[in-house]
């Protein structure tokens, strides 16, 4: 219990110890709230869809709590390059441990940035509707990062260097946002795009976000969770399984 | 004493595909003993010091760390030895304290007398009064200071040092060794290191085995192995022993492994 403490703190006094990226991760979904919200908040509007930054900044949120969870899982190949890695590989601990320890920490990590942006939206005009599903809104928070840091860790357990970042970035988190129902209605799609959307786990968390946070959800909490909460387990597992097989 | 070897090795074989890096190699390490691990480039001495320490798993042979098997007892293994590697692994953005205060819990030092314990070593190893300093503001003098502390809280019996001053002004070397010397005279702590300084091998270790192509070529005292070969120096003896053709570098085991399957991590 004590070890998961440690590796988790770690985690966060990094994360606040790093102002100057707090900042910089800041900057993206402000400007993404700020020239989508109010550029196409007429056009939202004009179709009938009403306020284009209340259906927006849960999306946004969510964007978010996904780059800094895939980062905080990605980091292992910087803690690889750095040496570190081995310090915690040879200590008397299980890999399922660190690697537990470690996710929990970039999930909270993540989760903080959420609420951050969740602060900074209000600034440009977003309200949440109730403040009772708060709670459930952090939880989603929570899960997407979970979800995501361990996506993060079963990615860099497979990668030496930070080469094939910019690859996994553009095939792979840059589609889990754009295709997720982030910036746009998931009814009345194209047929392609309903599959792919209910593919994208990120879906089903926004879906969940959007529901806790602006009373609207397309599919319902409850499913939202269980689907949610279900890829979580399996993709903490493969994380774990490809944690266990780094070669020092 | 009835077990005076803490550390036992027999017959060990690693091997990678078709190259054998490692080739049934025995030796053993007395209790107290500061022993030193000598070879060229590619040799195999980090592939063993991977294997003695559980990061690697033997292809045949046994080992035996304070009477425990590296195979099948890990957890028990590691917490037998403290390890210098070759490169840093400290946390660059935490201080020295939160270095240590994170080694003693991941090693399980009781949460009792576990600050005096840091507060100890750190003084021992002269980085009290930097302890609250982020480590990358640090040397690498400072640095290797501080994983050597590191390597201590533990109370191990083993210390594993790979090349442990590598990079390190004459200074920090002696103090390093001053230090080691003492630790290892006081707790009688066994010191197993490598390193490419032949004069610091002859002035620190007092028994010298020498690896070539994965086998022991030599073993002995430094005094042994220069009148074996009749030279002056160790590094004399060494070149005698390994020849004094240059030795490519060779690229580490693992990568070996990995350009074998098709090297697409890279």
């Amino acid at each position: 219990m004590e070890i998961l403490y440690i590796l988790w703190l770690r985690q966060v006094k990094k994360y606040f110890r790093s102002r100057s990226r707090i900042i910089g991760s800041l900057a993206q979904p402000l400007l993404y709230l700020v020239a989508f919200g109010y550029g196409l908040g007429s056009v939202f509007a004009k179709a009938g869809q009403g306020n284009y930054i209340q259906f927006l900044a849960p999306g946004i949120i969510a964007m978010s709590v996904l780059f800094t969870a895939i980062f905080a899982g990605i980091e292992i190949i910087w803690d690889r390059q750095f040496g570190f890695l081995k310090e915690t590989m040879v200590a008397p601990v299980s890999r399922f441990t660190i690697m537990l320890g470690r996710t929990l920490g970039g999930a909270t990590v993540a989760t903080i940035q959420g609420l951050i942006v969740l602060i900074l939206s209000t600034l440009v005009g977003f309200r949440p509707t109730d403040f009772m599903l708060l709670p459930t809104a952090i939880l989603f928070m929570f899960i997407i990062a979970l979800l995501f840091t361990a996506l993060g860790t079963a990615i860099a357990s497979t990668m030496e260097d930070m080469q094939g970042f910019q690859l996994v970035m553009n095939f792979l988190i840059m589609p889990i946002f754009f295709l997720s129902g982030s910036l746009f209605p998931l009814s009345g799609l194209p047929a392609v795009m309903q599959v792919i959307t209910r593919i994208d786990p990120m879906t089903y968390g926004i879906d969940g976000l959007r529901a806790s946070l602006g009373g609207v959800a397309n599919f319902g909490l409850g499913p939202d969770l269980l689907i949610l909460s279900g890829i979580t387990l399996l993709l903490l597992f493969i994380g774990s399984y490809l944690f266990s097989k780094i070669q020092i | 004493m009835a077990d005076e070897n803490i550390i036992k090795v027999s017959g060990l074989t690693k091997k990678f595909g078709d190259f054998t890096a490692v080739d049934n190699i025995s030796f053993d390490v007395k209790k107290g003993e500061t022993f030193a691990f000598l070879g060229p480039n590619g040799a195999g001495k980090s592939t063993t010091i991977k294997m003695l320490t559980t990061l690697l798993s033997p292809t045949a042979g046994t080992i035996s760390i304070n009477g425990k098997d590296p195979i099948h007892d890990q957890d028990e293994v590691r917490k037998q030895f403290g390890i210098v590697f070759q490169d840093p692994s400290l946390d660059d953005d935490l201080t020295a304290w939160e270095n240590m205060d994170l080694h003693a819990i991941l090693y399980g030092v009781p949460g009792a007398g576990r600050a005096e314990r840091i507060e100890e070593l750190l003084k021992f190893v002269d980085l009290w009064e930097r302890k609250d300093s982020l480590v990358k503001t640090f040397s690498g003098g400072m640095k290797r200071r501080l994983e050597i502390a590191r390597g201590l809280l533990h109370h191990p019996k083993i210390l594993f040092l790979d090349e442990p001053t590598i990079g390190l002004d004459p200074q920090t070397r002696n103090h390093m060794w001053s230090y080691l010397k003492n630790v290892n005279k006081n707790e009688n702590m066994t010191v197993f290191f490598t390193t490419h300084y032949m004069e610091e091998a002859e002035k620190n270790a007092d028994r010298i085995v020498i690896i070539d192509n994965g086998k022991i070529i030599a073993e002995g005292t430094a005094e042994e192995l220069k009148a074996k070969t009749g030279s002056k120096s160790l590094e004399d003896s060494f070149l005698s022993l390994t020849g004094h053709a240059i030795r490519n570098e060779e690229v580490g085991a693992i990568d070996r492994l990995r350009a074998r399957h098709g090297g697409w991590r890279h």
